[in-house]
């Protein structure tokens, strides 16, 4: 499969801060592809020097093979992270005006219908909740119908549900085959969206690869927690991997059935039993000794 | 250039204008409120410009057939006396420059005073002074009346009114507008679109042309019917001068929108054209006898040539010959604004 976008060794520096630092990848048609990371990782910086918003300080950007041409921005959808819009507008007047900026355009009771808009669709722009402001403005990055799409945060400062909505619309438009680039800070939304991952540290890129593979290489044990009333002799932990903390005790191990078996030999009751799997959480803080939203 | 890009962004602005109804309102109502207070200030019998003090005076008003003071001083138009008790308190006034000029009723030496630093004290000093001589003493002049019709004050002043609130619904319209859409982040939206830097300029320039022309009409209209404009030249002629001279200066705006995101810069730069602009360009007064300098420096202000040309229109009937240099000078001005503007545009903070 052909790459749709390749970025080869961008780098990006504002006065004496490095954003970038000779960031490469390649994204595949069709696919969501994220950059994951905390704040400050440049992961915004990577996709707006990308979207040509700012130009960047080295490196190579290929679309469809090719520099990007005056004709990239008829292409191309975005959602920034934070977005002002034209006053004393409706949502469905600020659509209608920005679809007159393209040649292709989508019609906006098929976006209304995909980003669930008809409830809002005659408001003022500046009178929406802020779920529904994140569908207007992805409703207003495709209003060209663009072949690849950029998210950057989409689902920042959602409540779970408003975060679970915009995740099903992103998956049907990712079900229309567009190539989407996201960025989040969020793991869930990166293991649930993605079908390949960066993660982003101070300005560089860490490892990549699909979420799958990330977490089986770097994820690192699973950790077993139960309560210490759960132990009548603390002495019963004596060969297994684990730490106490507080009233509870985690135990680390590779392998979660022999941990299991090895807990129910011992006659210990598992009733209160977590079982926290690897996720990309996980991989970040075992790669680069942080937590993600630290 | 796409025209489509260009319409829909012409059609947003105004929609922004139309609908942010208190802006909208106040661009009406400024004109009318500045040019009704002037014609009652101006237009009344009422109106005195000198204020005389007058002591030892009871009570509120001045019964002027009552004052023993010179006929001639008492009789002089645009005299309004103020009454005091006691010099104390007249003095302090004169200090303050309350009043002009402090006068003692019914004093045998004529005792009056007058401060040092008072321009108007000096020419009310001089009437009184006047007042004083004997009246077989006094020569008159030849007095000769001008030709043509009387232009009043009112009539002089609107054209200037309607200009100085042109320069800063362009200024701010355009200037302190798109500056704050640079800062809130909305340009960058608009740049990550095909629109482009000379559409958007474009069209943010037309739309304040279009509201600006569309609201001098209005006021032009609404101000005609309560004052009566007193008009030598042709209409089409004054407002194609009025779209000549908003072309000029929503260009200028263009200029001081072109970098920047700090809202509270772009205001004090916006003052600081406009208000020299506005003293040096005979919006308020003409600058006949004033110094050779301030004649140069309001020679470079677009408003100056603005004015002189709507004024010769309006006043002396003036043709399209006649005010070729103004017109010269203003559409030079223009297309030096556009090119600084479009070249030192700014999409990102």
């Amino acid at each position: 499969m052909s790459a749709l976008l390749e970025v080869r060794n961008l780098v990006k520096n504002y006065k004496k801060v490095k954003a970038v630092q000779g960031v490469s990848f390649s994204v595949q048609q069709g696919k969501c592809f994220g950059l994951l990371g905390p704040n400050g990782a440049g992961k915004t910086t990577t996709i707006e020097v990308i979207e040509n918003v700012f130009p960047p300080t080295s490196g190579e950007i290929l679309y469809k093979g090719a520099p990007r041409s005056a004709t990239f921005h008829e292409e191309v959808g975005i959602q920034f992270q934070q977005t002002s819009l034209l006053q004393f507008l409706t949502v469905r007047e600020t659509l209608q005006t920005f679809k007159s900026m393209y040649k292709r355009t989508a019609d906006i009771e098929s976006l209304a219908e995909l980003c669930y808009l008809h409830d809002f669709l005659d408001q003022m722009n500046d009178k929406i909740s802020g779920g529904q402001k994140q569908r207007f403005l992805l409703a207003l990055a495709l209003v060209n119908e663009p072949e690849l799409l950029f998210l950057d945060e989409p689902s920042t400062g959602l409540d779970p549900q408003a975060r679970r909505n915009l995740w099903d619309i992103v998956n049907r438009i990712k079900g229309e085959g567009k190539t989407i680039i996201l960025t989040t800070h969020y793991m869930e939304e990166a293991q649930y969206l993605c079908d390949e991952v960066a993660i982003m540290d101070n300005g560089k890129i860490v490892v990549q690869g699909s979420p799958v593979e990330l977490i089986k290489q770097h994820g690192g044990d699973v950790t077993v927690i139960l309560p210490k009333s759960s132990f009548s002799n603390l002495k019963e932990m004596d060969n297994l991997n684990h730490r106490i903390i507080e009233d509870r005790i985690e135990i680390l191990t590779d392998n979660t059935n022999r941990c299991l078996e090895s807990l129910l030999s011992r006659n210990i009751n598992l009733s209160d039993i977590i079982i926290q799997s690897q996720n990309l959480e996980s991989v970040f803080l075992n790669l680069t000794g942080k937590k993600l939203r630290e | 250039m796409n025209f489509r890009r260009l319409w829909a962004m012409f059609l947003a602005r105004n929609h922004e204008f139309f609908r942010d109804k208190a802006a909208f309102g106040w661009n009406f109502l400024f004109p009318f409120l500045l040019v009704g207070g002037f014609a009652i200030v101006f237009g009344s019998d009422r109106y005195n410009e000198y204020k005389i003090g007058v002591f030892p005076v009871t009570g509120s008003a001045v019964e002027i057939e009552q004052l023993v003071l010179p006929d001639r001083f008492k009789k002089q138009r645009s005299f309004e006396f103020i009454p005091f008790a006691s010099d104390q308190e007249a003095f302090d006034k004169l200090k303050h420059h309350k009043i002009d000029f402090l006068v003692k009723d019914n004093s045998a030496t004529n005792e009056y005073w007058v401060s040092g630093t008072s321009q108007k004290g000096y020419i009310v000093e001089q009437l009184f002074n006047a007042a004083l001589t004997k009246p077989e003493d006094v020569v008159l002049g030849n007095k000769r009346d001008i030709q043509g019709f009387e232009i009043r004050y009112i009539d002089w002043l609107f054209p200037g009114i309607l200009a100085m609130n042109m320069m800063f619904s362009a200024l701010y319209g355009v200037g302190y507008f798109v500056v704050r859409y640079r800062k809130n982040g909305v340009l960058k939206r608009l740049k990550a679109t095909p629109l482009t830097a000379f559409e958007y300029l474009g069209s943010q320039m037309l739309s304040r042309n279009f509201l600006i022309m569309f609201t001098i009409i209005i006021v032009w209209v609404g101000c005609d019917l309560l004052f009566s404009f007193q008009m030598a030249g042709s209409y089409l002629m004054l407002f194609f001068l009025f779209f000549i001279g908003s072309l000029n200066l929503t260009a200028l705006g263009l200029v001081l929108a072109s970098r920047g995101i700090s809202e509270e810069f772009t205001s004090g730069i916006i003052n600081f054209i406009s208000w020299p602009m506005m003293f040096l360009s005979e919006v308020w007064f003409s600058l006949e006898g004033a110094p050779q300098w301030v004649k140069i420096v309001a020679e470079a202000f677009p408003l100056t040539h603005l004015l002189t040309a709507i004024r010769a229109v309006m006043n002396d009937g003036a043709g399209i010959a006649d005010i070729s240099y103004q017109l010269v000078f203003l559409l030079s001005m223009t297309i030096g604004f556009l090119i600084i503007g479009s070249v030192a545009f700014s999409w990102n903070k």
